[in-house]
């Protein structure tokens, strides 16, 4: 699977041209990489986000900055929040991944909490590495580790992620802890924000598979099995009103299998890169004008979804807008339009300018536009037959 | 959406103007609807910051909690929500006329028609967004079960009395949003977007001050142009112009205006609390309420536009008539806010954290039939509505352009004239189908026999045959049966709901549901912890 290495190096020379000399690669996180999945299409936001653009700088740079903050009363609860959950060594934390994932084994008198502490990502990341082996050869004990540092490979180039904990259980499988501070009501929380946590979650699924795999092909030969992820996650949330910690198990595999399709097709960032024009640069020193020539070079397709998920979205939508597509109003639109993507092409086909009466589409217009008129009493927009 | 409200939006774009997606007006305004603008803390479940609440548009009441992290300052602003809103209902659940409800006989077990009162008006409250309608439901849910020290002297940290009240009337408002085309609790966009088509997406609708920019955009200005300021312009010092509807705040303002001043507010009240002497005391008192102060002016700043948008909404949609059947919807809301009155009245506990098996069976019914009254109600009282039913298929209009008299086969003949209809639209039409129209009021059955030929022009001869309503003689009853040149519409769709099969008492819950519900345990109120400051 690992790409030959003068190809990856090439690329990774590539992307680095593309972000601009002496501008940092921006890490990937786990909320960035599910937001992917979001808007699979989009070359713009693959290409983007595989080079470590910033892209809040970039679309600042192009004149329409991204909305995109964090209150920092949210921010004050949430460290608050999680401080609370993994007081104590974590007894509360474990306490509910074993009433909740395991409850057959052994309940968690006392656990494991390794110093996780090295320098740069990539020492991090070593020492996760290490601390999960320790904890999965040291079976019938439980592990917790606080804030480890993953690497997923994300086209070539590692993203690094920080999942909130790990826990090792005693039968040596390895649980995936998220904690958030929205609400959990009567037992139930908000599906939309629980969405994003699960999606967040399967990225550090993902990323632990891949450090059990190498586990298991060690070099005793594979004589340990590589250690099983588990596939649902333990999601802890404030109960009700109060600050007091509840849990919930959440299945990811889907969210698992949807991140993971996307992250295998990310590799075509390659072929991306290959059709822009020599010398394309996204860093946001650049002027206004060569900037919006860059973007424009690589396609994107905009959603109004997109409002919630890319830092780019105003600048995609003022240009899809300003391109007169139909999409700018909705996915769902286009469906029902067939061939016809720009709004004048629709109202024209709708009066009757121009399309072929033949194409259902443009005769299911005509209708409606009819029957519009008509119970609005106004003038018809279209002669009829 | 259908093909039609595309059209709409693509039409909106073009001209840069919200365009109709309604003839008449499908939902009740009261003529004096409570306006609630909340605002809440980002972070925290149930922290309200402060709210603008009112049925005069000139004179809201601003209730402010300078420090939604304090159980003392929250309880109070919602022991002055209560003393604004419970009033407002109460004025409603006093005036009263008579009705019937059929009712089962528990001795007989016979249906008998028992009168009962009916509020002759409802309460309205009207909120901007439909993250306002959720929140409702959220202060609902966090005060219902709260114990005042009159009712369990023993609690720790009572609330304030009314307010466990005023959370059991928020949850039945909340729960009676999600019922279709009911009317006790709007969100404005919800029901501004429902008449107006703009040039942007449903999503982006969900922006107040953007959706009322294309509906009446400012001279000189197409309403792209104006919903884009909304959404998107800031002031110098990086603030919104025009605040987001809430309840949650714009992080820029969390940031830079408002934690500062909270800040200011705490520092003021440890000082005040730390004084040694009166005029010491004094002085900082100064402080802590110029602090206070502050913390108003900000809270109001971000609310009274939100608050002067809805007024707006509520002026655009009276322009609009009402639709004929909103009244007998708004009938419906007025069972459900009597009903809920008595149930204050007669000692009921609130409303429980989760329904019963069968309840809950019950709402999903209900829902599921109100939804499908609401698109039949709304298709008949509009006819552009209808127009969306036609280019679906599920509704036909032409001209009548021969009836031949026909009586059906058996004892009695009992009229079944035979109508053909010329239309442009093509209908779904099965073999037999039964079709409806609308005949002063009540609908009148007819049977689909069949086409006859084809027309050069695309259109068809549809041949029905009418079934009912019209009266028990051998010759149909005067302008019971459709003449040669009439204009009529029928539809594929029934118009009025029936109920569908009756579930049984919640004694009966099958165990495949649960079992019975057994003995009615009385909630317990949430744990409270000592502190209350994360």
């Amino acid at each position: 699977m690992p790409l030959p290495r003068t190809r990856g190096t090439a690329l990774r020379h590539r992307l680095a041209e593309l972000r601009g000399p002496d501008v940092p690669a921006k890490a990937l996180d786990a909320r960035a990489l599910a937001a992917l999945a979001a808007n699979p299409g989009c070359k713009r936001r693959a290409i983007l986000d595989g080079a470590g653009v910033n892209k809040a700088a970039l679309a600042g740079a192009l004149g329409s900055p991204s909305v995109f903050g964090q209150s920092q009363f949210a921010f004050t609860r949430g460290n608050a929040f999680e401080a609370k959950v993994k007081a104590d060594g974590g007894a509360e934390l474990l306490r509910l991944v074993h009433e909740k994932l395991d409850r057959t084994a052994e309940p968690p008198a006392h656990a494991h909490v390794p110093e996780l502490t090295a320098t740069g990502p990539e020492g991090r990341t070593a020492r996760t590495a290490l601390a999960l082996r320790e904890a999965t050869e040291a079976s019938g004990e439980w592990t917790l580790l606080d804030h480890p540092m993953l690497a997923l490979d994300v086209a070539g180039s590692p993203a690094f992620l920080e999942p909130d904990a790990v826990v090792v259980h005693p039968d040596s499988s390895w649980t995936v802890v998220e904690i958030k501070s929205f609400p959990m009501l009567d037992g139930s929380a908000d599906p939309a924000k629980v969405g994003a946590a699960a999606r967040q979650s399967a990225v550090y699924v993902l990323a632990l598979e891949q450090i059990a795999a190498r586990l298991g092909s060690g070099p005793e030969g594979g004589a340990t099995p590589a250690p099983r992820v588990r596939h649902r996650v333990l999601l802890v949330c404030p109960k009700d009103f109060s600050n007091l910690p509840t849990a919930s198990a959440v299945d990811v595999r889907k969210q698992r299998a949807v991140t993971a399709r996307q992250l295998a097709r990310l590799t075509r960032i390659e072929d991306i890169a290959d059709t822009l024009p020599a010398g394309t640069c996204f860093s946001p020193d650049l002027p206004t004008a060569d900037l919006t020539a860059a973007v424009e070079s690589v396609p994107a397709t905009y959603a109004p979804e997109c409002l919630s998920a890319c830092e780019l979205a105003f600048h995609c939508r003022a240009r899809s807008r300003a391109s007169g597509a139909v999409t700018s109003l909705g996915r769902s639109v286009r469906a029902e339009l067939g061939g016809l993507t720009t709004v004048e092409d629709v109202l024209s086909a709708a009066r009757g300018e121009t399309g072929d009466p033949d194409d259902p589409a443009v005769a299911a217009l005509r209708r409606a536009a009819r029957l519009r008129a008509e119970a609005l009493g106004t003038e018809a927009v279209a002669p009829c037959h | 959406m259908s093909l039609i409200a595309t059209l709409a939006r693509l039409e909106a774009v073009s001209t840069g103007r919200a365009q109709p997606a309604a003839t008449v007006r499908h939902r009740r305004l009261s003529e004096r609807p409570l306006v609630f603008v909340p605002l809440t803390t980002a972070g925290e479940a149930g922290a309200p910051l402060g709210a603008l609440v009112g049925t005069d548009r000139d004179a809201p009441h601003l209730l402010v909690v300078p420090q939604p992290r304090d159980r003392d300052l929250r309880f109070a602003f919602l022991s002055e929500l209560a003393d604004i809103v419970l009033p407002y209902i109460d004025t409603y659940a006093d005036d009263v006329e008579a009705a019937e409800r059929n009712e089962t006989d528990p001795e007989t077990g016979k249906r008998v028609k028992v009168e009962v009162e009916l509020c002759a008006d409802a309460p309205q409250l009207i909120v901007p967004s439909r993250a306002g309608i959720d929140f409702v439901r959220l202060l609902g849910r966090s005060m219902r079960f709260r114990r005042t020290a009159e009712q369990d002297p023993e609690a720790p940290y009572p609330a304030p009395p009314r307010v466990p009240l005023l959370g059991r009337w928020l949850t039945h408002f909340g729960e009676r949003a999600r019922v279709p085309g009911s009317s006790l609790l709007l969100a404005m966009t919800d029901v501004l977007s429902r008449h107006w088509a703009t040039g942007q997406s449903t999503l982006e609708d969900q922006h107040l001050g953007a959706l009322l920019a294309w509906i009446a955009p400012p001279e000189g200005e197409t309403g792209a142009e104006a919903a884009l300021r909304a959404e998107l312009a800031r002031d110098r010092e990086g603030q919104l112009l025009c605040p987001p509807a809430g309840p949650a705040t714009d992080p820029a303002f969390d940031n830079k205006l408002l934690a500062p001043a909270i800040e200011r507010y705490d520092r003021a009240r440890t000082a005040l609390a730390a004084a040694e002497d009166g005029l010491e005391a004094d002085d900082r008192l100064g402080d802590l309420t110029a602090a206070e102060r502050e913390i108003r002016a900000l809270v109001e700043s971000r609310t009274r536009p939100t608050w002067d948008a809805v007024w707006r909404g509520l002026e655009l949609l009276r322009e609009l008539p009402e639709a004929g059947r909103v009244e007998e919807r708004w009938t419906r809301d007025r069972w459900s806010f009597t009903g809920h009155r008595d149930r204050v009245v007669a000692g009921e506990p609130p409303q429980p954290r989760r329904d019963d098996a069968v309840t809950a069976a019950n709402k999903l019914a209900a829902r599921e039939r109100e939804q499908a009254r609401l698109e039949a109600q709304e298709a008949l009282d509009d006819p552009l509505v209808m127009a969306g039913r036609r280019l679906a298929g599920e509704a036909f209009a032409g001209e009548v352009t021969e009836v031949v008299m026909a009586y059906s086969e058996g004892k009695r003949p009992s009229p079944r004239p035979l109508v053909t209809v010329r239309t442009d639209d093509r209908p779904h039409l099965g073999e037999r189908a039964k079709v409806f129209r609308s005949l002063g009021g009540k609908p009148q059955a007819a049977e689909f026999v069949g086409y006859e030929g084809e027309l050069e022009d695309g259109g068809a001869l549809v041949v029905l045959r009418a079934l009912d309503k019209m009266g028990r003689g051998k010759e149909p009853e005067e302008g019971s049966v459709p003449e040669k040149g009439d204009l009529i519409c029928f539809t594929t769709f029934e118009h009025e709901q029936r109920g569908g099969a009756k579930l049984p008492d919640p004694e009966q819950t099958p165990w495949t549901h649960g079992g019975p519900p057994g003995e009615q345990e009385s909630e317990t109120a949430d744990p409270l912890t000592a502190e209350d400051v994360l």
